[in-house]
């Protein structure tokens, strides 16, 4: 490190920035290493660097300092700003640790799923949409977030279309078209609040947003944005790319994409909720996080019936992501610390959730080649340590205790009791779309354990770098389940920067 | 009439914007849905660039004896971002289109859809075989 | 060693049989050994929490805790002690009759069965050293899902159906109405912890108190109160191993045994008693011993009948708790046991007529006394034990429960319970009657040929049967530890 302060430049000062440069220097870089398993090992090898900044970083904030970082030297609100606290740290750390931990996964799905000589432009791919999902978590600039916002989807359409299956061509094409329209009227609200205000940091804006606040551009700017936000991460009824997306396209990228794509939109969610317009007493009465309400009850229990008649795996998991995405924004709709605290600790708990339960249900497709649950039949016989890896991942998608599933809605039952009948019955809701989980959770035992294999089948135990990462956070879902400690405080903690309680 | 004429370029933007959107959402062609969401977002294009038009303004170069308003040049620079943004999905939009062709051999979403339900009908087939 | 270590081992050592059942499970003989051993030594650990507990100790363990104020937590009761030791000590019974059983019958995937056997008793003794509600509904929950490969043993189609109604039945059950009983528990009282004296006392009253007791008691599927019984005939589909494990060592004592914790110490007796909006439960226990004695009565095959015969008998338990005096309390808590020695010990029958014989149904057993006359005999003393005659240990808890119902002024009660004992009567006595007074058909005049079934099962029955006899000569002693729990105080 010697060398680069005596050059003036201080490594530790410059991580905000670096957080996102290190892997948007990386992705070209990347399609230039063309030999085997080079782009995956510098991927990995990025990813790695990504993983130990948001770490640093989000231990400087822990302790509730906000990083502001100045971008090229700008002072806000005329340069741009990167602004590190609670909430965004801790969603980096999601990010990042994902890709970290789904890029050895990658290796062997990527090497059956995409062809060979297109392994150097999927990794870098991999690395641009991990890039745009960090710059849209640390960045404090309105505008800067739809630029990264587009990053990251520009990549995701090209890694959900990079398999071999022409299903998830037209999934991608759909995704296309919706993600453009809810990237656009985020810009229509960026511009409109620009337009009023004259400025686009998110810390400027909503403090000048103020004496502007009660105009019909505002509301609609708010509304603009929540639509758009709302089309971005999947919300029912605007989910239906989604199951053919995460089912067709490589294992990889369902894995990543699950696990991290959905959660940073929600994260804009939050951002612009409550940090913009979060102030504004003209919106006390009408509050766009609780008009989702209504449509994340609904996607959890339409995701969790859907899922109990689906025959793909995959396709099963995809459907239950849409529920529960249901889940945190209900959690966020129904507002108050518990409910910020389930919506938030629930984008950490389902993260590491349905990343392994997608990384079981790829590392099956390895080895089976089909995703079609009747392949399945006997599976836990076949490969013992993947399947029970999946069942015990499978107890937390239900909620069951002792697993970090339990924690968020143990947050979301008590968030919702506080709002009187209606709270009573989203309750009841909740409960009985976990009923609905256990449902589909125990059609893979039954046609796991309980019926024998085919005679003719080959199957072995899937290879070590699909296991240890399987594992790892299958270990997680328990650890976090039972510790909980960190991820709790944590979302707590970003509950109440957000709503500006004092602890 | 002043105050419609003042307000016309929000008029035009909500014009094309519906109309892109339209587009996008109905037309079963998907190089069509791709113009569409051209449209859409040429509308927003022109509503941030022409939010920061000043009457009589000029062009912000700074240097002696610049005494007229100018023009706000930060929503064109911002434009210019977006505009780069929307080639780009633009191009992977046709992208896509392209090997959708090659996969089913059509571009209309109806004949895609019944194309990949024989897809599927064959993939069940070989599973069964 | 500490008594917190011993509870922690009661949960651990099971857990480790069913490592040792799994490596184990290519060498049939070292598998059963493993069993064994793991079963001794399981309820030589169990039984030396015995004394602690009966000087009046309540060792705690916590674990871990979730979040504040929600802990898994392990607390030791008398209650809760008696349960883990019955659990425990009738799995040595029960393996030894179940190598006999499984080897008799030439049963498959052996191991599996083994396996999940120790599962089953790792949750069982979990729910019964549970020290709050969110450690009971996980060990609730282990059990059921730990029991459905046993269920399911045989793999038929018609297993599966089985299997199916009783996963569904008690899963549905658990999560759509017990555990909205325990979030609303905690939003009224912030603590999910069992209380001596109770915690909702004050906190709920008139129709919230009923209606989140009937949460309670239909969401604990396991202690099937009618109309919520229909898994426990269905789970007859398993072997006769399971459906004792099933009917007296685990599944439905932990039912009766979550009804009388939720009363006692979450509930209170003293809100029981008081509140009269909890009486429904007094009736619905009275409806249900009556009328699946009934049915019992109409069923054919044997396995069936002692199903039904289980769900009333339950019932009893439920109605002690209901009653809310110390006697009915102290009463429903000693059926567990004289009912666990009793119904283990039919069940053992059944599945040793079926191992020796094939035969299931009762019409076709005419004459078997002749043909199993150990079996047979063993029967009868378990059956006895069940309607309640002495000198065998149902008749100490049932006129236990008499007096309680007396104390607390339901004197009808004393009616139903009488008439309940003529049903029993009437439906478990004419299979030995008919055993040894006819003759076998088809044996013509000559002495019949002894045909019994295998040594390891007629030890295991042995052993139950007399068993029954040995719980009425030490039904004091259970009085007396079982008494505190109805103190405010926990007797401590």
């Amino acid at each position: 490190m010697s060398t680069a302060a005596s050059a003036g430049f201080s490594l530790m000062a410059n991580l905000p920035a670096l957080q996102v440069v290190v892997p948007m220097v990386a992705a070209p870089i990347c399609t230039f290493l063309r030999f085997r398993n080079g782009p995956w090992a510098f991927a990995l090898l990025v990813s790695a660097a990504t993983f130990w900044i948001s770490a640093n970083l989000l231990m400087q904030v822990l302790g509730g300092d906000v990083i502001s970082y100045e971008m090229g030297g700008w002072a806000p609100p005329f340069g741009i700003e990167y602004r590190v606290d609670t909430i965004n740290a801790f969603v980096l750390l999601i990010v990042s640790g994902i890709s970290l931990i789904a890029l050895p996964y990658a290796l062997r799905s990527v090497e059956r799923e995409v062809p060979r000589d297109k392994h150097h432009l999927f990794y870098a791919g991999w690395l641009l949409c991990l890039c745009g999902m960090l710059g849209i978590t640390i960045t404090g600039d309105a505008f800067n977030i739809f630029v990264f916002l587009e990053i990251s989807s520009l990549s995701t359409y090209m890694l959900l279309a990079s398999g071999r299956d022409p299903r998830a061509l037209t999934a991608a094409f759909q995704y296309l078209v919706l993600g453009t329209l809810g990237a656009t009227f985020i810009l229509i609200g960026v511009g409109l609040l620009y337009i009023m205000t004259g400025t686009l940091n998110i810390a400027d804006l909503a403090e000048r947003l103020g004496p502007v606040s009660d105009t019909t551009s505002v509301r609609a700017a708010a509304a603009f944005l929540t639509v758009g936000i709302a089309l971005k991460f999947a919300l029912f009824p605007a989910h239906f790319w989604l199951p053919n997306g995460y089912a067709y396209s490589p294992s990889a990228v369902g894995v990543f994409l699950s696990a991290t794509a959905t959660k940073v939109s929600i994260y804009v969610l939050l951002r612009f909720q409550f940090t913009v317009f979060g102030e504004i007493p003209a919106f006390a009465d009408l509050d766009f996080a609780t008009l989702l309400l209504p449509f994340a009850v609904v996607a959890f229990l339409v995701g969790s019936t859907v899922a109990i008649f689906q025959t793909d795996l995959k396709r099963l998991l995809a459907w239950s992501s849409i529920a529960q995405i249901g889940y945190m924004v209900a959690g966020i709709g129904l507002g108050g610390v518990d409910g910020l605290t389930a919506g938030i600790v629930h984008l950490f708990n389902h993260a590491i959730t349905k990343a392994a339960l997608f990384m079981a249900a790829g590392a099956f497709f390895l080895r089976v080649g089909s995703m079609h649950i009747d392949r399945l039949a006997g599976i836990g016989k076949t490969m013992p340590f993947t399947t029970l890896a999946f069942v015990l991942s499978g107890l937390s998608l239900i909620g069951v205790p002792t697993t970090v599933g339990f924690i968020s809605k143990w947050y979301l039952i008590l968030a919702a009791l506080q709002h009187g009948t209606a709270g009573y019955a989203i309750a009841a809701m909740v409960l009985a779309s976990s009923l609905l989980a256990v449902m589909y959770v125990w059609r893979i035992v039954e046609v796991a354990y309980f019926r024998d294999p085919a005679a003719n089948q080959e199957i072995t135990e899937a290879p070590l770098s699909m296991l240890l990462p399987l594992w790892a956070l299958t270990i997680g879902c328990f650890y976090f389940g039972l510790e909980t400690g960190y991820s709790v405080d944590i979302a707590r903690a970003a509950a109440q920067s957000l709503l500006g309680v004092t602890p | 009439m002043m105050e419609w004429l003042g307000q016309f370029n929000y008029y035009v933007f909500a014009i094309l914007m519906t109309a892109g959107v339209y587009i996008a959402m109905s037309r079963g062609n998907l190089v069509k849905k791709v113009v569409g969401l051209n449209i859409f977002q040429a509308s927003v294009f022109l509503l941030y660039i022409s939010s920061g038009k000043i009457w009589g303004g000029t062009a912000p170069i700074l240097g002696d004896g610049l005494t007229q308003p100018i023009s706000n040049p930060l929503p064109h620079v911002l434009i210019l971002t977006a505009i780069v943004v929307g080639i780009a999905t633009t191009s992977i939009g046709l992208a896509l289109i392209v090997r959708i062709k090659e996969a089913y051999g059509t571009v209309e979403e109806d004949e895609i859809a019944e194309a990949e339900a024989l897809y599927e009908e064959e993939l069940m087939r070989a599973e069964e075989a | 060693m500490s008594i917190e270590t011993h509870i922690q081992l009661a949960l651990l050592i099971p857990i480790i049989g069913l490592v040792g059942i799994v490596l184990t499970g290519r060498i049939p003989n070292l598998r059963e050994a493993v069993t064994l051993v793991t079963a001794t030594a399981n309820a030589i650990n169990v039984w030396s929490i015995f004394p602690a507990i009966q000087a009046g100790a309540r060792p705690s363990v916590t674990l871990f805790e979730l979040l504040p104020g929600l802990t898994i937590n392990f607390t030791v009761e008398p209650l809760g002690m008696m349960f883990a030791a019955i659990a425990s000590t009738l799995w040595i019974v029960n393996s030894i009759y179940s190598i006999g059983y499984m080897r008799g019958n030439k049963e498959t995937s052996q191991t599996r069965f083994y396996a999940c056997f120790a599962l089953s008793i790792s949750a069982a003794i979990g729910i019964a050293f549970a020290g709050n509600l969110l450690t009971l509904f996980i060990f609730y929950e282990i059990l059921t899902l730990s029991t459905y490969p046993l269920v399911t043993h045989k793999g038929t189609e018609d297993a599966k159906r089985g299997g199916r109604t009783y996963l569904g039945i008690l899963i549905a059950t658990s999560i759509g109405l017990q555990l909205p009983a325990i979030i609303w528990t905690w939003n009224l009282t912030g603590t999910l912890d069992f209380v001596p004296g109770g915690t909702l006392t004050g906190k709920v009253q008139g129709l919230s108190a009923g209606l989140l007791l009937a949460l309670y008691m239909y969401g604990v599927g396991k202690a099937a109160l009618m109309p919520i019984h229909k898994w426990l005939p269905a789970a007859m589909v398993a072997p006769t191993p399971v459906s004792a494990l099933l009917h007296a060592v685990a599944v439905v004592k932990a039912g009766v045994f979550t009804v009388i914790k939720i009363i006692v110490y979450v509930f209170g007796l003293e809100l029981i008693t008081t509140e009269s909006a909890t009486n429904w439960l007094i009736y619905a226990a009275a409806i249900t011993l009556t009328l699946a004695s009934l049915i019992a009565m109409n069923q054919d095959n044997l396995k069936r009948r002692l199903a039904y015969s289980t769900v009333s008998q339950l019932s009893y338990v439920i109605l002690g708790a209901a009653l809310g005096t110390a006697m009915g309390v102290v009463g429903g808590g000693m059926h567990i046991a004289m009912h666990a020695a009793g119904k283990i010990t039919l069940f053992f029958c059944a599945g040793a007529i079926y191992v020796a014989l094939h035969k299931t149904e009762i019409s076709d057993m005419k004459g078997i006394g002749r043909i199993m006359p150990v079996t047979m005999f063993c029967f009868m003393i378990g059956a006895l034990s069940v309607i309640g005659i002495p000198p065998l240990g149902g008749s100490w808890s049932k006129f236990l429960l008499m007096v309680g119902a007396a104390d607390a002024g339901f004197q009808f009660i004393i009616g139903v319970l009488i008439l309940s004992s003529l049903l029993n009567v009437a439906y478990l006595m004419p299979i030995p009657l008919r055993g040894f007074m006819l003759r076998p058909p088809g044996a013509g005049d000559g002495p019949v040929k002894v045909q019994e079934a295998p040594l390891a099962c007629l030890i295991a029955i042995c052993i139950t049967a007399a068993l029954t006899v040995v719980l009425f000569f030490m039904a004091q002693e259970i009085f007396d530890f079982l008494l505190p729990i109805t103190m405010t105080g926990g007797g401590q």
